[in-house]
C-alpha cells in the first residue's frame, strides 16, 4: 500500500507517526524528503558540526528538499560562518552539491551572480540558494540582502537563525533574544544577559520589500520546512526563508534536546510559523499544544539566570511571555485547526 | 575539470572523516516489551501482529497471533483485555481497542477459512487432553503445531467448555465459537465429547499417552445458606448460563422480578441475561461499593444501560414471605463494608447466586496420591506440572486469575513444556525484554484522538435477545485502531532516527529492514533517541 | 574606427566589444560615465545578452561579479577610490578564489579629506591583493588594455584591474580607434573557465585553509602573477599584430638609449614627462622614460635590464606610502637590488594637483645635478606646512590640518 502509485491516503492527525519523518503507512509522497532513502545528502557525514547542531539538520533538511524540488539543479551559495567552517575544512568538504563560500557578508549578492549567470546562459532549470547564519544575514550580510530582495534577483536565501555569533564563539547577535546570555552579553551585574532592546524581525523586514515568499521555518517541522522550501523552488524571484536552529553549545541546551527546544519555541510562540507572499500574510502553523515560554527557557542555560527567582526575574520572565503571546496574537497561532507538522 | 589546490575540494571528501571517534555513548535499537503484551496472560506480541495489522496485513497479523493464541475471534469478543489497561496510549488520550483488532483478524480468518499448518510429524508424542475450555483447546493447538497427536475429552456433548457453558451468545456468537474449535480439530485433534473420564489412570494406559493435560475448569458454584421460608426459588449463576446453552427462549423469565446476590462477571453475565430472558426486573446485589465490584465497569455500565439495576452495600440476610431480607452496609475510612443492622426488604421471584465457582474435588484426580484438590488449590510448577510426572494441568483449576485468556496462557504453557519433555529436552522460556514505559515514548509524534468505538447495538435488540452486543469493525475502522498503536518499545520504521540526525549518520535499510547506525560517523548526540517516538532506541557508553 | 569621445564612454564601448555577461553598476566619481555608458549599451541591446545589475554597494558590485564568474559568466564591473576601498574585502577574496574578473578603476585620491580628483592612492591600497594591476596612459591605451585585461584574466584565472587616472582620461574627449567587434571576437575567445558552479560536476569551492597548506595556496596565487609576467608581452604582441598599434605590455621605454637619467612613471603623466624628455633631449641632455603599464606583476627583470648602468634614476608617482615615500619607487629600487644607482622619489600630483611640465623638469634637472632630494614633493606649498607645524606645535588639537586651518581662519587669525 505503500507504493509511489497507491491513491493519496488521508492521513489522519491522530494515528501513528502523523508527526514523524517518514511513516511507512501513507503514500511515499506524502512522506517527507528526509524519509526516501534517495534524499541527495547534501551535506553529508564527516562534518564538524558539535554534537546535536541544528544548523546541520536544518541545512540537509533545506537542502534536500530543495534539490528535489530542482530536480538536483542547484547551486548554493554559503556566508561565511559555522555551516561554512564546519563543512569545508581542506581537504575535505561535506557538500555534495555545486557549494561556494565567498564572504561573511555578501552571500546574497555573490548568489545574485550566480542566478544572473544563469539566466544569460539560459540555464533557467538551475536555481541559486544563498545561506548563511543570523550574524551573516542580519547583520554583516544585511545589505547585501536587502539588495538582492529590493532587485528581486532569482535566489532563494536561508538563514539559519542560531540566535547569536556561534562560530566566533557565541557572542551577541542582532537575532539575540533578550536576557539571553552569550560572550559579549555576559550573564553578570544588574542586567545580566542581552538588553531588552526592541529587537529585529528579519522575515518582516523581508516582507516590506514585497518580495514573492517570504516563510519562517524550523528544525521542529520538517514537513513545514520542507513544504516551504518545495513552495519558495516553485516560484521565481527574490524568496527568504528563516530557519530556527539551535545550537546546543551556545545555548546551554542538551545535544539531544535540539529538536525538543525548536519546538518549544514553537509551542511556546517565541517562534512563530508563517508564510507570506508579496508582502501579505498567507498561512500560520497554528500552536499545537501550547506551553508557558519558560518551558522553552528551562532547557538552555543561557537564560538560566532568569530562572533563580526574585521580582526583578519574574517581571523579565513576563515580559517574554509578553513576546510570546503578542506573535499568538499577531499571528492567530492558537486556534482550532490541525497544523501542518 | 582542474580544480585550484586546497580551495576548491571534491564534493563528499568528508567521508574520510570519522567522526565517531568523538562519541562517549552509542545509540543501539532495542526492542522492548511493550506494557500490552506484558500485560497478555496468553502471551501475545500484541505490538507484533498490531504492526502488520496496521499495513493492512491482515492474514500476516493473524498468523502472529496464531503463534500464542488459537482462539482470537473468541479473545476479542471475550476476552477481558488486560493489555488494554495497560496500554500507553491510556495516558495520551484513551487505550488502542486492542480487542475489536483482534476480533476483526479472528473474524478474518473464520471469513477466509485461513488455517495454520500442523508441523511434520517428527519426534511425534501423543497427549491426552482432559477438557475442551480454553485451557484444553489451547494445550491441544499448541501440541498440534508442535508435531504431536492429540486426543481431547469432553464430557459435555459439546466442545469449549466455560466458552459455551458459561459466556452467554450475546457476547459469543456460537458460530465463532464452533469456527475456531473446529479449526483446531482439523488440525488433527481426536475430540471425543460426552465422554467424561472418571479412571484417569486407566485411560492414559489404554490411549498409551506420553503426558497428560486436565483442564476441568472450576465448575462448582459457592452456595450460602440462607435463613429462607422457600417462598422464592434460588438458583446459581453457573447453572443458569449453562442451560441458556440448551434453551434461550425470551419468554422464560417474563414479568420476573430476578435478584442476581454477587459482583463479578458472572453474576453481570447472568443479569444481563435474565433481561433477555424476558424479566421485568434485575437487580444485582453486592455486599460493597460499585467501585470494589470485580466485574469489568464496561460490562457494568453496559448492563446498567440495559435496564439491570444495582444495589451495592448490600447483604442477603434471609428470605421471607416472598422478599429478600438485605442489610445495608456502609462504609468505613478504611473503603470497608460494615453492616449497619439496618433491614430492608426486597420482593423477587427468583434469586440467583453469583459468588464465585470451585473446583469440583469429585473429578478424575481425585484419586490421585501425589494430588491435592481439596482448598481449592491444585498445585503445579512453573512447568504446569502436578506433583504427579507427566500429568499436567492449567485453566480455573490452577491457582490464578481466573479467566479464559490466563487459561490460554496456560495450555500453551503446558503444551510447550509437555513438547520439551517428549523430545527429551528443557522448555527455557525466552527472556523478558525490559518495560517499554511511557515515560520512553516522544509523544510529540502522536497526537490526541479518541479510540473508535465499537459500533453498539441498540438497547432494544440487545435487551430483547442474545445477538451480540459488540458490533463488527469495518476494515477501514480496524486499520484505524490498529494504527493508533503507539508501538511501544519498538521501530516502526517513521524515519525519525533516518532524519533526525543532524551526521546523516543513521543508514535506511529499506521497507521491513529497518536501520543501521553509521557508527563511524555517529557523534553520539542522542537526537535518534530523543526523537524516537516509540522508546526503541538506547544509549549505551562507550568503552575505550 | 575612428572617434572622438570621452574616455569613459570608450572604455564602456570596448567592454561591450569584449560581450561581458554580467556587468555589476554602482555609481561613484570619476567612474560612474563608465557604466552609465555600459548600461545604456546594454538596454540598447548593442550588447547582447548580457545582464546590468544595480547593486546597492561597491562591496555587493564584486560580489555578485565573484557569483556571476564563478558560475561561468564574464564578469566587470568598475569603481574607485573610497569604493574600491569599501569593496576590499571582495576584492582579495576573488584574487583568492582566481576568478577572471575585470574592474576598471578611475583613480581618484582616498579620504579624509574627501577628494574627488586623481591621484593613485586606490590602486596603491590593493597592490597586495593579488589582482593584476595595469596602467593606462591614455584612452586608446584604456580601450586596449581591457580587451588585453579580459584575455589575460581568463587564461590565467586572476582577476585583472584596470587603471586610467580619473577626470585625467575618464573624462576627457579624445580621438579614439575604437576596434570591430569582429577583431575584438577574434582576439578573445569566449570564456571557458577552468572551474565553475556546475550542478553536473559539482565541487566545493572556496574551502577554509589552515596552516598546513596555506602558504602553498599563496604561492600558487604568486605563480600566477609569474605567469602573468610571460603573457602580458604575448599578448600585447598579439594585440599589435591584429590591432595595428602598440598598447599594453609590461614596460614602455621611451628614447633611453643612452640615457643618463631615466623617468619612470605609471598612467597619463607618461605623456607629461615624455614631452619633458623630449625638450630636455633638445636641449641634449641624455633623458629618457619608461612608462610603467603593469604594476602587478612587477616588471623587476624587464626593468633591471632597461635601467642597469643609468645613473639616475627618477620616479614620479601619484601617491605616499606614509612613512616611506613612494610606492612604485620601492619597486624600482627592487629591481634594482645590489646595484648602487639612487633612486629619487618625486611624489606629485596628489589629490588631483596639476603636475606641470615646467615642475618636472626642474626637478630632472636637479636629478641630473646630483641635487634632488631623495624624497622630493612637488609643487609643495611648504610655507602651508611650516605655519601648521608651528600652531601644532603651539596648541596641540586633535583632527584634520585642513579642518583646523580653516578654525584658525574663522577665529580670525592674520598668520594663517
Amino acid at each position: 500500500m505503500s507504493d509511489e502509485n497507491a491513491p493519496e491516503q488521508k492521513v489522519k492527525f491522530y494515528q501513528k507517526g502523523t508527526y514523524t519523518v517518514g511513516n511507512r503507512l501513507v503514500n511515499v509522497r506524502q512522506r517527507s524528503v528526509q524519509a526516501s532513502m534517495d534524499r541527495s545528502n547534501s551535506l553529508t557525514c564527516g562534518h564538524r558540526a558539535c554534537q546535536g547542531c541544528g544548523e546541520a539538520l536544518g541545512a540537509r533538511y533545506a537542502i534536500d528538499a530543495a534539490m528535489r524540488a530542482t530536480n538536483n539543479q542547484l547551486i548554493a551559495i554559503n556566508a561565511t560562518g559555522c555551516l561554512e567552517v564546519f563543512t569545508t575544512p581542506y581537504p575535505e568538504t561535506s557538500w555534495q552539491i555545486p557549494w561556494m563560500h565567498s564572504l561573511f557578508g555578501n552571500a546574497a549578492a555573490v548568489a545574485a551572480g550566480v542566478a544572473a549567470a544563469m539566466r544569460v546562459k539560459g540555464l533557467k532549470q538551475v536555481r541559486t540558494i544563498a545561506q548563511g547564519g543570523d550574524g551573516g544575514t542580519m547583520d554583516i550580510g544585511f545589505g547585501c540582502l536587502s539588495g538582492m530582495f529590493e532587485r528581486n534577483d532569482d535566489v532563494l536565501y536561508i538563514c539559519y537563525d542560531n540566535e547569536a555569533y556561534m562560530n566566533t564563539g557565541v557572542q551577541r547577535s542582532s537575532a539575540t533574544p533578550v536576557a539571553a546570555r552569550t560572550a559579549t552579553t555576559p550573564a553578570m551585574g544588574a542586567n545580566p544577559g542581552n538588553s531588552f532592546n526592541s529587537g529585529k524581525n528579519l522575515p518582516l523586514i523581508a516582507m516590506a520589500h514585497n518580495i514573492p515568499y517570504v516563510a519562517t521555518a524550523s528544525v521542529a517541522a520538517l514537513h513545514d520546512l520542507e513544504a516551504k522550501v518545495t513552495r519558495a523552488m516553485s516560484l521565481h524571484g527574490a524568496r527568504y526563508l528563516h530557519i530556527h536552529v539551535p545550537c546546543p553549545l551556545g545555548w546551554g541546551s542538551a545535544p539531544h534536546d535540539t529538536i525538543q527546544v525548536a519546538r518549544l519555541a514553537i509551542k511556546s510562540g517565541l517562534f512563530p510559523l508563517i508564510e507570506a507572499e508579496h508582502g501579505m500574510v498567507t498561512a500560520t502553523v497554528p500552536i499545537r499544544q501550547p506551553v508557558p515560554v519558560t518551558d522553552y527557557l528551562k532547557l538552555q542555560k543561557r537564560f538560566a539566570h532568569l530562572l533563580r527567582g526574585g521580582e526583578e526575574n519574574a517581571r523579565k520572565l513576563a515580559a517574554i511571555q509578553t513576546i510570546a503571546d503578542n506573535n499568538i496574537k499577531r499571528f492567530n497561532l492558537v486556534r482550532k485547526e490541525a497544523p501542518r507538522v | 575539470m582542474y580544480k585550484p589546490f586546497a580551495i576548491t575540494l571534491d564534493v563528499g571528501s568528508s567521508l574520510v572523516n570519522h567522526t565517531g571517534s568523538w562519541r562517549t555513548e552509542r545509540p543501539v535499537f532495542v526492542h522492548r516489551l511493550p506494557p500490552c503484551n506484558a500485560a497478555c496472560p496468553a502471551g501475545e506480541n500484541i505490538q507484533g501482529w498490531l504492526y502488520h495489522a496496521e499495513e493492512g496485513n491482515y492474514h500476516l497479523a493473524w498468523q502472529e497471533i496464531m503463534k500464542e493464541n488459537p482462539l482470537p475471534a473468541i479473545m476479542g469478543r471475550c476476552c477481558y483485555h488486560s493489555c488494554e489497561r495497560a496500554c500507553n496510549r491510556t495516558r495520551l488520550d484513551e487505550t488502542v481497542g486492542i480487542h475489536a483488532v483482534e476480533r476483526f483478524l479472528g473474524d478474518q480468518a473464520i471469513q477466509h477459512g485461513w488455517s495454520v499448518t500442523k508441523a511434520p510429524p517428527a519426534h511425534c508424542g501423543k497427549v491426552l487432553i482432559v477438557g475442551s475450555g480454553p485451557a484444553g483447546l489451547s494445550a491441544a493447538y499448541h501440541l498440534l503445531r508442535l508435531g504431536h497427536e492429540v486426543e481431547i475429552r469432553e464430557a459435555a456433548a459439546k466442545p469449549g467448555g466455560l466458552l459455551r457453558y458459561g459466556i452467554p451468545r450475546y457476547r459469543l456468537p456460537r458460530k465463532v465459537l464452533d469456527a475456531e474449535i473446529d479449526r483446531i480439530i482439523q488440525m488433527g485433534a481426536v475430540l471425543r465429547l460426552s465422554t467424561p473420564v472418571t479412571d484417569l489412570l486407566e485411560v492414559i494406559r489404554e490411549g498409551n499417552f506420553q503426558a497428560t493435560f486436565v483442564a476441568l475448569g472450576a465448575q462448582k458454584s459457592r452456595w450460602v445458606d440462607l435463613p429462607n421460608d422457600g417462598s422464592i426459588p434460588i438458583s446459581d449463576a453457573i447453572q443458569m448460563l449453562r442451560s441458556l446453552e440448551d434453551e434461550i427462549a425470551p419468554s422464560r423469565l417474563q414479568g420476573k422480578r430476578v435478584a442476581v446476590y454477587g459482583g463479578g462477571n458472572v453474576a453481570v453475565d447472568a443479569a444481563r441475561s435474565a433481561i433477555r430472558l424476558g424479566a421485568a426486573e434485575v437487580t444485582i446485589l453486592y455486599r460493597r461499593s460499585r467501585e470494589k465490584m470485580p466485574a469489568h465497569s464496561f460490562e457494568v455500565k453496559e448492563a446498567v444501560e440495559e435496564a439491570v439495576q444495582l444495589k451495592c452495600l448490600r447483604t442477603v440476610e434471609g428470605i421471607q414471605q416472598g422478599q429478600l431480607v438485605l442489610e445495608e452496609r456502609v462504609l468505613t475510612d478504611g473503603n470497608e463494608p460494615l453492616p449497619t443492622g439496618r433491614r430492608e426488604f426486597m420482593a423477587a421471584d427468583l434469586l440467583i447466586l453469583a459468588l464465585g465457582q470451585e473446583v469440583d474435588t469429585d473429578c478424575c484426580l481425585a484419586e490421585l496420591p501425589e494430588i491435592n484438590l481439596l482448598a481449592g488449590n491444585l498445585q503445579v510448577d512453573a512447568t504446569m506440572m502436578t506433583g504427579r510426572d507427566g500429568l499436567y494441568a492449567g485453566g480455573d483449576m490452577v491457582p490464578s486469575e481466573r479467566n479464559i485468556t490466563v487459561a490460554v496462557g496456560h495450555g500453551k504453557l503446558a503444551a510447550r513444556h509437555i513438547d520439551a519433555r517428549l523430545r527429551g529436552t528443557t522448555y527455557t522460556p525466552p527472556a523478558t525484554a525490559k518495560p517499554a514505559t511511557f515515560e520512553r515514548l516522544n509523544t510529540w509524534y502522536f497526537a490526541d484522538a479518541p479510540s473508535t468505538h465499537q459500533p453498539v447495538l441498540s438497547l432494544i435488540r440487545r435487551q430483547s435477545g442474545f445477538e451480540e452486543v459488540l458490533g463488527d469493525l469495518d476494515e477501514s475502522n480496524a486499520l484505524f485502531e490498529a494504527r493508533r498503536c503507539l508501538s511501544c518499545g519498538n521501530c516502526f520504521e517513521c524515519d525519525n532516527c533516518y532524519g533526525a540526525c543532524p551526521d546523516n549518520a543513521i543508514a535506511k535499510l529499506g521497507p521491513g529492514r529497518g536501520f543501521a547506525i553509521k557508527y563511524d560517523y555517529c557523534k553520539g548526540c542522542g537526537l535518534c533517541i530523543a526523537e524516537c517516538p516509540c522508546g526503541a532506541i538506547e544509549a549505551v557508553p562507550e568503552e575505550i | 574606427m575612428l572617434k572622438q569621445m570621452e574616455g569613459s564612454r570608450a572604455v564602456a564601448e570596448a567592454v561591450g566589444l569584449c560581450r561581458p555577461e554580467v556587468i555589476c553598476a554602482y555609481p561613484i566619481s570619476p567612474q560612474t560615465h563608465i557604466v552609465e555608458g555600459l548600461s545604456e549599451l546594454v538596454k540598447e541591446g548593442r550588447i547582447d545578452n548580457c545582464e546590468f545589475i544595480n547593486v546597492e554597494s561597491e562591496f555587493a558590485a564584486l560580489s555578485v561579479a565573484i557569483g556571476s564568474s564563478a558560475a561561468g559568466a564574464r564578469s566587470y564591473t568598475a569603481t574607485a577610490s573610497q569604493g574600491l576601498l569599501y569593496m576590499a574585502e571582495a576584492v582579495y577574496n576573488a584574487s583568492g578564489l582566481g576568478l577572471p574578473i575585470v574592474m576598471t578603476i578611475g583613480n581618484r585620491a582616498l579620504g579624509a579629506p574627501i577628494n574627488i580628483w586623481n591621484d593613485h592612492s586606490d590602486a596603491m591600497s590593493m597592490r597586495d591583493s593579488g589582482w593584476i594591476q595595469l596602467f593606462a596612459e591614455s584612452n586608446q591605451e584604456a580601450v586596449d588594455l581591457h580587451i588585453q585585461a579580459f584575455r589575460l584574466a581568463e587564461e590565467i584565472s586572476c582577476p585583472v584591474m584596470v587603471n586610467m587616472d580619473g577626470f585625467i582620461l575618464t573624462h576627457a574627449y579624445e580621438r579614439i580607434d575604437m576596434p570591430r567587434q569582429e577583431q575584438v571576437d577574434a582576439f578573445l575567445p569566449p570564456f571557458e573557465p577552468i572551474q565553475m558552479l556546475d550542478p553536473a560536476r559539482p565541487v566545493s569551492i572556496g574551502a577554509m585553509v589552515g596552516p598546513e597548506v596555506y602558504a602553498e595556496v599563496r604561492y600558487l596565487a604568486h605563480y600566477k602573477h609569474l605567469q602573468a609576467l610571460e603573457r602580458i608581452p604575448v599578448i600585447a604582441e598579439e594585440f599589435q599584430a591584429r590591432f595595428g598599434r602598440a598598447s599594453g605590455g609590461l614596460i614602455r621605454p621611451y628614447r633611453t638609449e643612452g640615457a643618463e637619467l631615466i623617468v619612470l612613471a605609471l598612467g597619463s603623466v607618461n605623456g607629461a614627462i615624455k614631452d619633458v624628455v623630449d625638450q630636455m633631449r633638445a636641449d641634449g641632455h641624455k633623458v629618457g622614460s619608461i612608462t610603467v603599464c603593469s604594476f602587478r606583476p612587477f616588471p623587476l627583470d624587464a626593468l633591471r635590464q632597461l635601467l642597469q648602468g643609468v645613473r639616475r634614476i627618477v620616479v614620479v608617482e601619484k601617491n605616499l606610502s606614509l612613512g616611506i615615500g613612494g610606492i612604485l619607487a620601492n619597486n624600482v629600487r627592487m629591481s634594482l637590488r645590489g646595484l648602487e644607482q639612487p633612486v629619487f622619489t618625486v611624489i606629485a600630483g596628489l589629490g588631483g594637483r596639476p603636475i606641470t611640465m615646467h615642475g618636472l623638469q626642474e626637478c630632472f634637472t636637479k636629478a641630473l645635478a646630483g641635487t634632488l632630494e631623495e624624497l622630493h614633493f612637488l609643487d609643495l606649498d611648504w610655507e602651508i606646512i611650516r605655519r601648521e607645524l608651528h600652531h601644532a606645535r603651539s596648541e596641540r588639537r586633535s583632527g584634520p590640518v585642513a579642518e583646523n586651518m580653516l578654525k584658525l581662519r574663522l577665529q580670525g587669525r592674520s598668520d594663517v
